[in-house]
């Protein structure tokens, strides 16, 4: 029999599938958060038009995530949501009255009001906690042998509640981009500056994480900080500042419309790079290495057949429906 | 009081599932119904099928976000309240959690945009093809959940070492001995669940005189349908049952609350079945029929709780009634059905104001029916997650406080008292509306040059 292995190919899905939900939920969470500061009922239907017909194509990649993780690191699953029990709680409740929004905003006029707070809102709440889930995440838990052994309530740190605030900004960012991509004129103005709070947010986040996460854990100092290791991801943090100027001048410049969005999706690449290199081996930080969490090797080739096959046509009809709701988002289309 | 972090996981987990399954139980069967709309549609070209199937679809999508929404709170609740069950049987479980979400999650996700949004962006066939991958996507569904669900009823394929499931058949997993059944059982629940909704509500429009002309094609069409799978759904039920009693005999005395193992079984109608005393108070039962009906022969013998240690059974009072409320509530769909079969060769289906009156009462049954069935066989199982081989008590998360739980319990119980409350009362008022005549208005292919309104709602 040959023994070949699985994990690290497991490892790159999983990655790759919690990086799409990042990014796809996060620009929809992001225009959410936005829609708080949409001035007219017209400009709020723009903006949950945008995303009404891709908003549950992105939330999937959430499920998948959360699955990929029990399917090939279930000892990984096992202690990290109990350990982030409030949280998850607060992020599912905000997406469930985020969720229903776009239905009920557009049948319920009475309660208009109501359910675009809920959207709004549960934008926010929802992307807080996930920020919070991050923090918590990175500095690590407490175990005893299979089981998490701490408080639900352990995960509520400075840091945790700092990078959820990061990535309200952050999400922020990506949805002003997809709006300059998929509006014009004055809304996609509205877009440029809350584009540009977000930016200067998100810099600001991404520098004091960069800077604390070291200080939490001496393992990441040593990786980040020491030679030869500085020179070799040395690129990370260069092609950061890169796209960070390309992403000021692309938001600066009117005939730009694809540019900040592009940027901002670089920008949260490299970010969540930048994470899995600090931790890497380790799947549950202090504990547990990917290989030791992972699920038996016949439970990873049996979900990997089926996967390598279907992820692919998952991408394709994905860009189909993208596709076919492209260019500028219209008042006429969707929800009226 | 103390608060066990084990019962309220349990009660939590029981909350959250019993208002996610109405969902797949109405889309389920709404997605198969429109898509077989679309394709009528497709083949004649004529418009009055589209209208319907339009109509339809926008209850469609107020029910799929709402299952969407809830359903993401599923697999999170095996992480956060069920951490050792989900550390011992993910090698087992998760593939079929996983290829839930990626056959059949972005497959309706994917393709639904195109039907809500996309009537009038695609051509007829993509719009055609797009329904009906959206209705496969829910019995992917509806297969992967079911064969999680029956691999933790009925065992097997697998071996254990230090706590830990390991597979050694994956052939044995999937087709566990209880998950035929149980897939054809519940896929029929579905179908009939929404067959009834579609009834009450063309009998609700017939009865205003609203959309007159597709209320009597829904009524119509849906009947036939219904009058082949009412009686196709007591028979499946029936197989389920002598399969619970072959692989399951503990869980069908506690439905039966039968104590003693004997031939010649009677059917115990009505009682109230006394755990601690091991026996039923103000019972009623017809003799005989007890093995006849669970074991097709007058002479066989149906098994007794006593054969099983105390810890090992569950708590009969809730399967005993929650089994006698869904049959009961499949006789009287029989019924109905009958009625309408009769009615309809007398030709007065359409004006019987008894009748379609019945019909709007009924919308509501098959729900109740899935429900019922769903705790028949979730209580059934107890003391077990893994029946025989993993308790539930052994299966939930050793971090969590009472409180903890407590507090989650609470917010879930008050935010879906929100959200479900609402979502019927917006279905309802999409039903109130009637059929709409503009929703007949494809395009012939590719996008249109003038803008059009995709999918008309009254409000705005």
């Amino acid at each position: 029999m040959i023994i070949f292995d699985f994990v690290p190919m497991w490892a790159l899905i999983l990655g790759l599938a919690v990086f799409f939900y990042v990014l796809l939920d996060g620009f929809d969470l992001g225009v959410g958060i936005l829609y708080n500061f949409a001035t007219t009922s017209a400009d709020r239907n723009l903006l949950m038009n945008s995303i009404a017909p891709i908003w549950d194509g992105n939330e999937t990649w959430l499920v998948l995530g959360g699955l990929g993780l029990l399917a090939a690191f279930p000892l990984a699953f096992a202690i990290i949501l109990p350990a982030v029990y409030f949280p998850i709680l607060v992020m599912l409740l905000a997406l469930i009255f985020r969720g229903v929004a776009f239905e009920f905003r557009f049948r319920d006029a009475e309660l208009r009001t109501f359910w675009d707070h809920a959207f709004g809102y549960g934008s926010v709440i929802a992307t807080f906690a996930q920020g919070i889930v991050l923090g918590a995440f990175i500095q690590g838990f407490q175990v005893d042998g299979r089981h998490f052994s701490g408080s639900s309530f352990d995960c509520f740190t400075a840091f945790s509640l700092f990078t959820g605030l990061a990535l309200v900004f952050g999400y922020g960012l990506l949805g002003s981009g997809w709006l300059i991509l998929k509006t014009e004129g004055a809304l996609q103005d509205q877009a440029r500056r809350h584009a540009r709070i977000c930016f200067h947010g998100t810099l600001a986040a991404v520098g004091i994480v960069s800077l604390w996460t070291p200080f939490l854990d001496h393992d990441i100092e040593q990786r980040w900080f020491s030679w030869p290791d500085i020179g070799i991801l040395a690129p990370v943090p260069s092609l950061t500042a890169l796209f960070a100027v390309l992403e000021w001048r692309a938001i600066a410049n009117p005939k730009a419309e694809f540019g900040p969005f592009l940027y901002a999706v670089l920008l949260f690449s490299l970010s969540y790079l930048g994470i899995a290199i600090s931790l890497f081996p380790m799947i549950v930080p202090h504990h547990y290495s990917l290989w030791q969490a992972a699920s038996s090797p016949d439970t990873q080739i049996f979900l990997g057949v089926g996967t390598l096959f279907l992820l692919p046509v998952i991408l394709v009809y994905t860009g189909w429906s993208y596709w076919v709701f492209r260019g500028k988002v219209r008042a006429d289309i969707g929800y009226h | 009081m103390t608060l066990d972090p084990l019962v309220l996981s349990r009660l939590q987990f029981a909350w959250v599932i019993a208002w996610h399954i109405l969902l797949p139980a109405l889309t389920v069967g709404l997605a198969s119904y429109i898509a077989l709309l679309e394709g009528i549609w497709f083949a004649t070209g004529n418009e009055i099928w589209f209208r319907i199937s339009g109509f339809w679809t926008r209850i469609f999508a107020v029910g799929f976000g709402m299952g969407v929404v809830s359903g993401v709170v599923m697999p999170f609740q095996f992480g956060t309240n069920w951490s050792r069950f989900s550390d011992a049987t993910a090698n087992i479980i998760s593939p079929m959690l996983a290829y839930e979400g990626i056959m059949a999650f972005t497959l309706e996700a994917g393709f639904l945009g195109v039907m809500l949004f996309g009537r009038h962006l695609v051509p007829r066939w993509a719009h055609f093809s797009s329904a009906v991958l959206v209705a496969l996507g829910t019995l992917f569904s509806t297969f992967w959940i079911l064969v999680t669900n029956s691999w933790m009823q009925t065992p097997g394929g697998y071996r254990l070492v230090n706590g830990i499931f390991y597979p050694t058949s994956w052939r044995e997993i999937l087709f566990s001995a209880s998950f035929p059944y149980r897939f054809m059982h519940t896929v029929a629940g579905f179908y009939v669940t929404t067959g009834f909704v579609v009834l009450g509500v063309a009998a609700s429009l017939l009865w205003k005189g609203k959309s007159r002309e597709e209320s009597r094609l829904m009524l119509s069409m849906t009947l036939w349908l219904l009058t082949a799978l009412v009686p196709l759904q007591i028979f499946l039920g029936d197989l389920q049952g002598l399969n619970t009693l072959h692989h399951q005999p503990a869980k069908l005395a506690a439905i039966e609350a039968h104590w003693n193992r004997e031939a010649r079984a009677p059917l115990t109608l009505f009682a109230i079945p006394d755990q601690q005393a091991e026996t039923n108070r103000d019972a009623i039962e017809v003799p005989l029929l007890g093995s006849l009906i669970l074991t097709h022969d007058v002479d066989g013998v149906v098994p007794g709780l006593k054969d099983y240690p105390r810890q090992d059974r569950a708590p009969v009072i809730i399967p005993f009634f929650a089994f006698r409320i869904m049959v009961g509530v499949g006789l009287l769909m029989l019924a109905l059905v009958a009625a309408g079969l009769w009615l309809r060769w007398r030709r007065k289906l359409y004006n019987t104001g008894w009748f379609l009156e019945a019909l709007k009462w009924a919308t509501p049954l098959g729900f109740v029916a899935v429900v019922a069935g769903w705790t028949t066989t979730e209580v059934g199982r107890q003391p077990w997650t893994v029946y025989g081989v993993m308790r539930t008590a052994q299966s939930v998360t050793p971090s969590l406080t009472g409180s903890d739980v407590l507090i989650s319990l609470l917010c879930y119980v008050t935010v879906y008292c929100v959200m479900f409350p609402a979502g019927l009362w917006l279905a309802l008022r999409i039903v109130r509306g009637g059929v709409l005549p503009e929703e007949a208005t494809p395009v012939e292919a590719g996008r249109p040059a003038a803008p059009v309104k995709p999918v008309p709602g009254e409000a705005a």
